[in-house]
């Protein structure tokens, strides 16, 4: 049989994703909050930020499906509108720490000895903080916005994907593959790079879905908290907030930025499972 | 043998366990995949029943059926029965009632004795929790009965045996306590799923030794599962030869070693390598070297102490020398340990070492890696495992173009041009290249990997136990190829392996190593025809023929104790001078 693909697992996806029901629905969900992300002003009924003094807090309606808040907007118009934030914050919010986590684990790994250890120990006094706190006093520092938030992430955020990267390096790099990578007169960048690296991703790959969650909810507890995204734009932790002296009299100004976060998480979690059996598949 | 030879031979054999249409299926992501398929045998009253096979013909998935302890819920018996003399079903039995059958009627040892074994619990205790939980003594006498079932097994210094862990004993000692604990409830059947096939040859023989005594006084009916036809030739009364889920043949085995009726019996015994059936190599001219090894010695430092200094070393390799003539094969040969791994990783800069590597000339020790970098190519190697020495995210195409590149030697259509000519000279299709590792079987992934050695157009090759980890037929086929590759391009070939079977197929010359020391070389007929030292005697007196007819004599005892490559570092190994007793047939002497 002669197959000249690039991708060997090409040809057996459509049948691969129909076997997975679960891969299935997380991907819808990523791809529906995308799309409306994306479709934000076409979608939204009416200007996330605009006020109507006269029709505050009202329950859901046709006009209003998911009702209004205290100062008269849509909260499904600021529901749209929030997904571009909350997507942005865990695509970069993941993506830094990720990359960051990744160089050094590996050179941590790879090389071991006193680069290992420097590293590995900055990991523990990391460590030696709790998450939340470490991300507060640097966004208090740098002063709230979803930059500083950005930028505390890269700082705390890299030291999972490295502890992850580094112990898979370390098993890897003692294999046959390995060595004889080395036998071959290769260079250490590209056994670090090329070879051992790809096959040491595939666990944090799968960490990076379940990490995307946790940013998530990081973001809407930092806004929550006043320190992220400021009022008046629609952000789903922001919203929460803003809404939470109007519990008992309007509860669908909370729920429905709660359900878009529970929501898009989900879907995060259930693509984070479906990618661990997917890239086991080699192995 | 000659007693269980005796009971098969008996009319009034009874069946202690039979085995009836047989047939096991497992899930995949392709749908049902049918291993076995309609087996059907019975296992006699103190017999050797051999299931013998290559990978993949069902032959373990047959065992674990019969202890019930197929992988869930990935495998399941499909159809067919298995009962006890007895009249006892054990298809479709619950869990509960399967635990009563597991170690006091039939019990199972694996093939690697370091996972089979608790870690964390010490050998005493691992023997009386199988007492215990079976109710076989009361807790006072367990101990006691733990000492007994030590020394059944004749393992040394039984009670200190008794308080240590997994990792303070050897192999073959915890392959023992695997044993002890297999027979502790005086099971009807063993099961020995490759029991040696993880051990020293010198150990294999003694734990199968041990086997066959223990048969003798129990009367333990054994199942042994074995790809290794020469330990089917020591053990077996008979032998089902099993291929793809299939039974292609059942005889006893002097039958089947003498007439095989199956083609595929035939060709199977046809591939073992047998000592002293290789044709004699021709003799070569050794005007000039490719490698040249003078006075090589590695040594690892060990930490330990408060401070964590270097308070001892690992003598891996202590003053080798050696030289190979282009064209020609040099095989190492030792126990596990004994540091011949150690010196194919020094000829390729892999490990730091003292001493003098030349390859074609040109000094290894000492250059940087910079330096190293052009000098390198001439010296490849070839490793065990050949999933393990590819990239499984790469394609092969990739992966042997790729040396190509590094060194700058091709590019573009040439690059192409080359790597699809490598493929074709290791006998795979040209086609394959955009495949992935994982879509190759074992024997074709060796031939990917010697590929990507023979692109940089080496002089030398190193071969660490490449063929160890093929199947027989495979074997004999990837050593035909480099045995083609040497002829045409007068690669040396320094062939590391522990199995003197093959060593004898291939070597011009052997050199046997013990302890990081070499303690005899010579041609291939000085060394395994007429060996001098105790050592190389001993390693060939433990080597199974792959002929039930002849009787291997009982292996030469270890003279001495077993000594340590670690030494403290005020304390030099001792050097043993070689001696040349015949023209290039050199023996190790006394320590000077």
């Amino acid at each position: 049989m002669i197959r000249r693909s690039a991708l060997s697992l090409a040809p057996t996806w459509p049948r691969y994703i129909s076997r997975r029901p679960m891969l299935a629905v997380g991907a819808g969900i990523l791809a529906f909050f995308v799309l409306i992300a994306i479709f934000a002003p076409i979608v939204a009924p009416f200007d996330p930020i605009l006020q109507d003094p006269k029709a505050r807090l009202q329950p859901p309606s046709f006009a209003h499906p998911f009702g209004t808040d205290n100062f008269g907007r849509d909260v499904l118009s600021r529901v749209i509108w929030g997904a571009r934030i909350d997507l942005q914050i865990a695509l970069i919010g993941v993506l830094f720490p990720f990359l960051i986590g990744t160089v050094i684990g590996t050179v941590a790994g790879f090389f071991g000895k006193t680069i290992d250890t420097v590293f590995m120990r900055i990991v523990d006094i990391i460590l030696a903080f709790p998450f939340l706190v470490l991300m507060l006093s640097i966004i208090t520092i740098l002063g709230p916005g979803l930059s500083s938030f950005y930028i505390a992430m890269a700082l705390v955020g890299w030291i999972s994907y490295a502890r992850l990267i580094r112990a898979q390096i370390l098993v890897l790099k003692t294999q046959d593959f390995s060595v004889a990578a080395e036998s071959l007169g290769f260079s250490r960048s590209r056994i670090m790079f090329r070879h051992l690296l790809p096959n040491a991703l595939a666990g944090s790959l799968v960490f990076v879905m379940s990490d995307a969650v946790l940013v998530l909810l990081n973001g809407a507890a930092i806004s929550y908290l006043g320190l992220g995204v400021q009022p008046p734009t629609a952000e789903w932790g922001v919203m929460v907030a803003e809404a939470q002296g109007f519990i008992t009299q309007a509860w669908w100004i909370t729920l429905f930025p709660g359900l878009a976060i529970v929501t898009l998480a989900f879907g995060f979690s259930l693509l984070g499972d479906a990618m661990g059996d997917l890239l086991g598949v080699h192995e | 043998m000659s007693a269980a030879a005796e009971i098969s031979g008996r009319e009034a054999s009874r069946p202690v366990l039979t085995v009836k249409g047989l047939t096991i299926q497992v899930a995949t992501p392709e749908g049902a995949k049918i291993v076995v398929e309609d087996l059907g045998f019975t296992l006699n009253h103190g017999e050797t029943l051999c299931l013998a096979g290559e990978s993949g013909s069902g032959k373990s998935m047959t065992a674990l059926a019969i202890m019930g302890l197929l992988p869930k819920p990935m495998a399941r018996i499909a159809s067919g029965s298995i009962t006890l003399a007895d009249g006892t079903e054990l298809t479709g039995r619950s869990e509960r009632a399967m635990r009563k059958i597991r170690a006091q009627r039939i019990s199972m040892i694996f093939q690697e004795p370091m996972s089979s074994l608790n870690p964390v619990m010490t050998i005493g205790k691992q023997l009386e929790e199988v007492l215990l939980e079976h109710g076989m003594c009361s807790r006072s006498e367990a101990p006691a009965r733990a000492l007994d079932l030590l020394r059944d097994v004749q393992l040394t210094e039984a009670e200190k045996r008794l308080a240590q862990y997994p990792h303070e004993l050897s192999g073959g000692m915890r392959q023992r306590v695997m044993i002890a604990i297999a027979l502790a409830c005086n099971p009807e059947i063993l099961i020995a799923d490759e029991p040696t096939t993880a051990l020293d040859v010198t150990v294999q023989a003694e734990v199968l030794e041990l086997i066959r005594a223990l048969q003798r006084e129990h009367g333990t009916t054994v199942l042994m599962i074995t790809h290794d036809m020469g330990v089917v030739a020591e053990m077996a009364d008979r032998v089902v030869v099993m291929r793809n889920g299939k039974q292609e043949e059942a005889a006893p085995v002097r039958e089947l070693f003498a007439a095989p009726k199956t083609a595929y019996a035939r060709e199977l015994l046809a591939a073992v390598p047998r000592i002293g059936a290789a044709p004699t190599r021709p003799e070569l001219e050794r005007t000039r070297h490719t490698v040249d090894v003078e006075d090589l010695c590695v040594r690892f430092p060990m930490r330990g102490g408060l401070l964590n200094r270097v308070n001892a070393r690992l003598h891996a390799v202590e003053g080798v020398n050696f030289r190979i003539a282009p064209g020609e094969t040099l095989a190492l040969v030792g126990e596990s340990g004994c540091g011949k791994s150690t010196i194919g990783k020094a000829m390729l800069s892999l490990v730091p070492y003292e001493g003098s590597i030349r390859i074609e000339g040109q000094q290894m020790a000492g250059l940087s890696p910079h330096a190293l970098k052009p000098i390198r190519r001439n010296v490849q190697m070839i490793f065990q495992d050949p999933g393990a020495s590819l990239d499984a995210r790469m394609t092969v195409g990739k992966q042997v173009a790729e040396p190509l590149v590094v060194h700058g030697l091709a590019s573009g259509s040439e690059l192409q041009d080359r790597v699809e000519w490598l493929f074709r000279r290791v006998g795979l299709p040209a086609d394959h290249i955009d495949r992935f590792p994982h879509e190759f079987s074992g024997g074709q992934r060796q031939r990917i990997c010697i590929a990507r050695a023979l692109a940089l157009r080496p002089k030398a090759i190193v071969a660490d136990e490449s063929v160890s980890a093929l199947d027989v037929s495979v074997q004999a086929r990837v050593l035909e190829l480099l045995r083609e590759l040497q002829e045409e391009e007068g690669l040396a070939y320094l062939f590391i392996s522990h199995d003197m079977a093959v060593i004898d197929q291939v070597a011009d010359r052997v050199a046997v190593m013990n302890l990081g020391q070499i303690v005899e070389s010579g041609s291939r007929d000085q060394v395994l025809r007429d060996p001098q030292h105790a050592y190389t005697r001993r390693l060939l007196s433990a080597v199974p023929f792959p002929d039930p007819t002849r009787q291997r004599p009982p292996v030469i005892a270890r003279e001495g104790p077993v000594g340590s490559p670690v030494r403290p570092l005020d304390d030099p190994a001792p050097r043993f001078p070689l001696a040349e007793v015949a023209p290039g047939h050199w023996v190790a002497g006394d320590a000077a």
